[in-house]
């Protein structure tokens, strides 16, 4: 899916929790995410905690989307 | 030696190997002695010519999420029943189980130099992977292909386990898995290739004897170049619909996806969405879609400015065992449909 949005022109980041099966589909920018279950979030942590890791994955997302790159890029 | 049994160790996971569904998936590699789930179709298959000694399971989250370890793990529980070869799966076309296999399979050749045998969907990412690791027989996308899938993987086991060479993929029954051997043919490479170009001229069927590689990469696009004035949508693969799921996506396998409004929507709460993804446990998805939609982050963002805005459209479908081909077409139209509505950049996630 990531890859025919790049396809159709539009910059995309795939926020993903098993980055090696995004590298073999071709994903361009990666940010890798927490766990399957919760990809962009973590249930030990307090609600406020939660979305502070939530808020950074996401700017690292929007990061990803501005940085300029020639190959496949994981922003870890 | 010529009537010893092959040993066999088998790798599942935890539901083939009996222990639960998405949430025991985080269960680290345990053994069990013997057959189990499967490994009862292949002790059939086998015919007393080769026994399953016993059987190492992993949960698919535990080992997607530490696949270094795990890999570890698994190889060492295997090899403490010195097997002559390994099974592993069949997983069909579920991605983290294909994933696991295919990681077990290097682990296995490369500590314990023993081959492996696996069966998977060829469009498991497992398998473009792994495929120099392991033999692996084609199967269908899901569990009910598994009695079709067995004798060609007990065939090969039982070769490989008493050190027979194999012969080519399409002679033997596995999928390609991208090596070249030299081997001496009768007719000289010239003499062959005018054959092969008179057979094409002649509009009649030849063989390639080197199909050219296909790699489908897509060049990156340029950079969003100011986020603070883009319109930034949400696109997920993890299921998260309105509660009830009104528009039915199937929880594998979908054959569809859908758009939901986010009008008015400043965080994804449990009583307004769900997920309906069936490959991981839910649980945590239910309890706050969030964690797999970042509404909330994103409606902060662009209050503060750091974003222009959110599209006023989430789109969603189900990843698990859904077609490359069904996923493409959605993902197709659904990049036709943002760029028509003005989206200048997209954040996609996946479970």
């Amino acid at each position: 899916m990531v890859k025919e949005i790049e396809r159709a022109g539009l910059p995309v980041v795939h926020i993903c929790t098993i980055v090696p099966i995004s590298l073999t589909v071709g994903a361009n920018r990666i940010v890798p995410a927490v766990a399957i279950p919760y990809p962009l979030g973590d249930p030990e942590l307090t609600a406020e905690e939660e979305k502070k890791l939530r808020r950074r994955l996401v700017i690292k997302a929007l990061q990803a989307l501005q940085t300029e790159i020639e190959e496949q890029t994981v922003f870890s | 030696m010529a009537n010893r049994k092959v040993r066999v160790v088998h790798y599942l996971n935890q539901f083939f190997g009996q222990i639960g569904g998405e949430e025991k998936a985080d269960l680290p590699p345990t053994v069990k002695e013997g057959p189990l789930g499967p490994g009862l179709a292949f002790t059939e298959a086998f015919q007393d010519q080769a026994e399953i000694v016993a059987t190492v399971i992993c949960g698919d989250t535990y080992f997607a999420a530490n696949i270094d370890r795990a890999r570890e793990e698994v190889t060492a529980l295997i090899g403490r029943y010195n097997p002559d070869v390994v099974l592993a799966g069949p997983a069909f076309n579920a991605g983290r189980y294909g994933t696991a296999c295919g990681a077990v399979a290097q682990g296995v050749v490369e500590t314990l130099k023993k081959p492996v045998v696996s069966g998977m969907h060829p469009e498991n990412p497992g398998y473009e992977m792994y495929r120099r690791f392991a033999y692996i027989v084609e199967t269908g996308s899901s569990a009910a292909s598994l009695r079709k899938a067995v004798g060609p993987m007990a065939r090969l086991a039982l070769k490989l386990g008493r050190g027979e060479k194999l012969g080519l993929p399409q002679e033997e029954g596995y999928l390609p898995r991208g090596i070249r051997k030299n081997v001496f043919l009768a007719e000289r490479s010239s003499k062959r290739a005018v054959d092969m170009l008179v057979a094409r001229l002649r509009g009649e069927d030849y063989v390639s004897e080197y199909p050219m590689p296909f790699f489908d990469r897509v060049e990156p696009s340029p950079p969003l170049k100011d986020p603070a004035k883009a319109r930034v949508a949400l696109v997920t693969s993890g299921g998260i619909v309105p509660k009830g799921n009104p528009d039915k996506i199937e929880s594998s396998s979908a054959t569809s996806y859908a758009r939901y409004d986010l009008s008015g929507v400043d965080d994804l709460t449990d009583k307004a969405y769900q997920t309906v993804h069936g490959g991981f446990d839910p649980v945590y998805a239910n309890n706050d879609p969030d964690r797999v939609l970042p509404v909330d982050v994103m409606r902060e963002l662009e209050k503060e400015g750091l974003i222009g805005r959110l599209h006023r459209y989430y789109y969603t479908t189900v990843g698990n065992g859904t077609s490359v081909a069904n996923a493409r077409c959605y993902a197709a139209a659904i990049a036709a449909e943002l760029k028509r509505d003005g989206v200048q950049a997209v954040i996609l996630t996946s479970t």
